[in-house]
């Protein structure tokens, strides 16, 4: 930005250089960065208020006690303990890894699913598409659905996958299955579907404007040095796409790890995940033990966006 | 990858590649379209027995205990203010970062973070802060016996808790599209008002604005249909008056007719209506542009 190194200039230098009109830039220059707060206070007010404390009161209420009435102020780990109860004796899974464990399949599950469908959607509205217009108009095809609402999207997966649905209809028409299949729908599979269905669309995003910002010349350079499509992708795009695909990566696993809603409505109420085993303690008023939750979720989901972000200056992408 | 020539093989495979993810895209959604058309005595899979508006007029009666209209306007308000606060922050705050302030990069990532955090945690989060802050109101009451405090009931609702919910989840794009818009901001335009003699905010007014104009479009796009969706981050920081998203989701362990497909049909199209007045508006900009570009003085 010029006006940040406009700022880093030493301004003695520029009095000395033009001694009658420096008090005046001075002035402005400081008028301006004083501006500069009033401008940014809204938005920082908005995200202390609802952002900020709220994480803090998360972190100190993880700590109080409570009973069936009221939640206690005090200092007791004993939430943390009831979180991972019974994980440390050895044996079978205690509930708390088995949640994780079943979540971290759905993100893995996911993230495969959108990173492949991403960049092939994304790779060939940048690279094969020829007109700018058509582009945009493709781009923005992929992009609707994101501003509808999910829930529609997902009740959407009803009338296909039900027991009477088309895709059983279709199968028994077809004689490759005599009975209605019942595990399509509110089961793993439906889960996931319905993931990379939402999903997909925060894949193609980063990784499209990582496509674009690729100088065209280097592929031309690519091919004129003899390499095939398949090693131009290789070499060339798919290592520039890095930061567009960290981007999407972190997007997809954090709204899978927190998610409470696709698993409850495509999983029939009936899959564990991290995001509804807090839900269900907010609604007994459980809350120091699902702001526990909360804090060791966050925890996971930090781990997964440090690893992430080292491979990325975010906003060198925008 | 060439720009001119015959197509190749891979050319085809992946047009089809896209044209089937297109189809998964939009295919569900536009089942429940027709499927919502169901005759009187249909249900909730195929065949349609026959074609009515038979369970838009069941809708437009009400769906039994839940007063769906009133959450249906509820959500356009609350859709209409987040949108108004999103585009009025997000552009004061790109402008703030053009000049640099101290704590910006803590200011940006704080944002980015607030995109990031699992929508439950933000959810729980601000649902915790308006419980402790009723607490800490009935604590006063009791201490000060002040007649004002006495009946007090909640803070939280949805102007207020949430509306901030809200915020946490549309200003973060509001942002990261206002810094993609200043990125490629030519500041040679606002140096020639200056020269011209226009002070700061008559630069603002005549200036950037009208050259930003599509973008904004775009950032209340964004702050309206995020909202009018808004489902996870509300879910714990509503109080007793839910919004449509959060009725809808109840509804569908509930509601065994075509109904549920009748009300996703509507939101779906209030969606769409919005999207489909952007991108107008956007459009008419450009246009509107192009031509006061060729006629210079008109």
């Amino acid at each position: 930005m010029s006006l940040a190194s406009e700022r880093a200039m030493p301004v003695p230098a520029a009095a000395a250089a033009r001694p009658a009109a420096a008090p005046g830039l001075a002035a402005q220059a400081r008028r301006q960065r004083r501006l500069a707060y009033w401008q940014a206070a809204p938005l920082a007010l908005v995200f202390l208020a609802f952002f900020a404390v709220p994480l803090a009161l998360t972190l100190m209420v993880s700590f109080w006690e409570y009973n069936e009435y009221e939640i206690i102020p005090s200092f007791t780990l004993q939430n943390y303990a009831d979180v991972f109860e019974g994980c440390f004796s050895g044996g079978d899974l205690c509930t708390t890894f088995r949640t994780y464990l079943s979540t971290l399949k759905f993100c893995l599950l996911a993230w495969a699913f959108t990173l492949g469908i991403g960049f092939t959607v994304a790779y060939f509205v940048a690279f094969h598409v020829r007109s700018s217009a058509m582009q945009t108009v493709l781009f923005l095809l992929c992009t609707i659905p994101f501003w509808t609402s999910n829930v529609i999207r997902m009740i959407a997966w009803i009338p296909l996958l039900g027991r009477n649905g088309l895709v059983n209809d279709g199968l028994m028409a077809l004689g490759l299955t005599r009975a209605p299949i019942d595990g399509l729908l509110y089961s793993d599979f439906a889960v996931v579907l319905a993931f990379v269905h939402l999903n997909t669309v925060f894949m193609i995003v980063p990784i499209f404007n990582s496509m674009m910002r690729i100088d065209r010349s280097l592929l031309e350079a690519a091919r004129d040095a003899g390499a095939s499509d398949w090693q131009t992708l290789w070499t060339v795009i798919v290592p520039l796409c890095k930061p567009g695909i960290a981007i999407g990566s972190i997007f997809v696993l954090t709204l899978v790890m927190g998610d409470f809603v696709t698993v409850g409505v495509m999983g029939g109420q009936q899959i564990a995940s991290v995001g509804k085993v807090i839900q269900v303690q907010m609604s007994y008023l459980q809350f120091p033990a699902a702001a526990a939750n909360a804090v060791v979720l966050l925890g996971a989901v930090t781990l997964v966006i440090a690893g992430l972000t080292r491979l990325i200056d975010l906003r060198r992408e925008l | 990858m060439r720009r001119d020539g015959p197509r190749s093989l891979s050319f085809y495979g992946l047009a089809a590649f896209f044209a089937l993810f297109v189809l998964f895209l939009y295919g569900p959604t536009l089942t429940i379209l027709v499927l919502s058309f169901q005759g009187p005595q249909g249900g909730l899979t195929f065949p349609l027995n026959g074609v009515s508006t038979h369970w838009f007029s069941r809708l437009w009666a009400g769906l039994g205990v839940v007063d769906i209209w009133a959450a249906f306007r509820r959500s356009v308000a609350l859709g209409l203010v987040v949108m108004v606060l999103t585009v009025t922050l997000a552009f004061f705050a790109g402008l703030a970062f053009r000049k640099g302030f101290r704590g910006q990069g803590l200011l940006f990532y704080t944002a980015v973070a607030s995109l990031i955090v699992p929508s439950i945690v933000v959810s729980l989060g601000i649902g915790l802060e308006f419980r402790l802050l009723d607490e800490a109101i009935k604590a006063l009451a009791a201490a000060t016996g002040w007649s004002l405090l006495q009946d007090h009931g909640t803070v939280m609702g949805l102007f207020s808790s949430g509306l901030g919910a809200h915020l946490t989840w549309t200003l973060p794009f509001g942002l990261l599209i206002m810094f993609a818009v200043f990125n490629r901001f030519d500041r040679a335009y606002e140096e020639a008002a200056r020269d011209l003699g226009a002070d700061g905010p008559r630069t603002l007014v005549h200036v950037v604005v009208p050259i930003i104009l599509p973008s904004l479009v775009g950032v209340a796009l964004f702050g309206f249909t995020l909202s009018w969706d808004e489902l996870a981050r509300t879910s714990q920081a509503i109080g007793g008056r839910n919004t449509l998203p959060l009725e809808l989701q109840g509804l569908t362990t509930t509601v065994t007719t075509p109904e549920i497909y009748a009300l996703g049909t509507l939101t779906t199209g209030v969606s769409l209506l919005v999207i489909a007045l952007a991108f107008s508006t956007f459009l008419w900009l450009q246009k509107r542009r192009a031509r006061r570009t060729l006629l210079p003085g008109g």
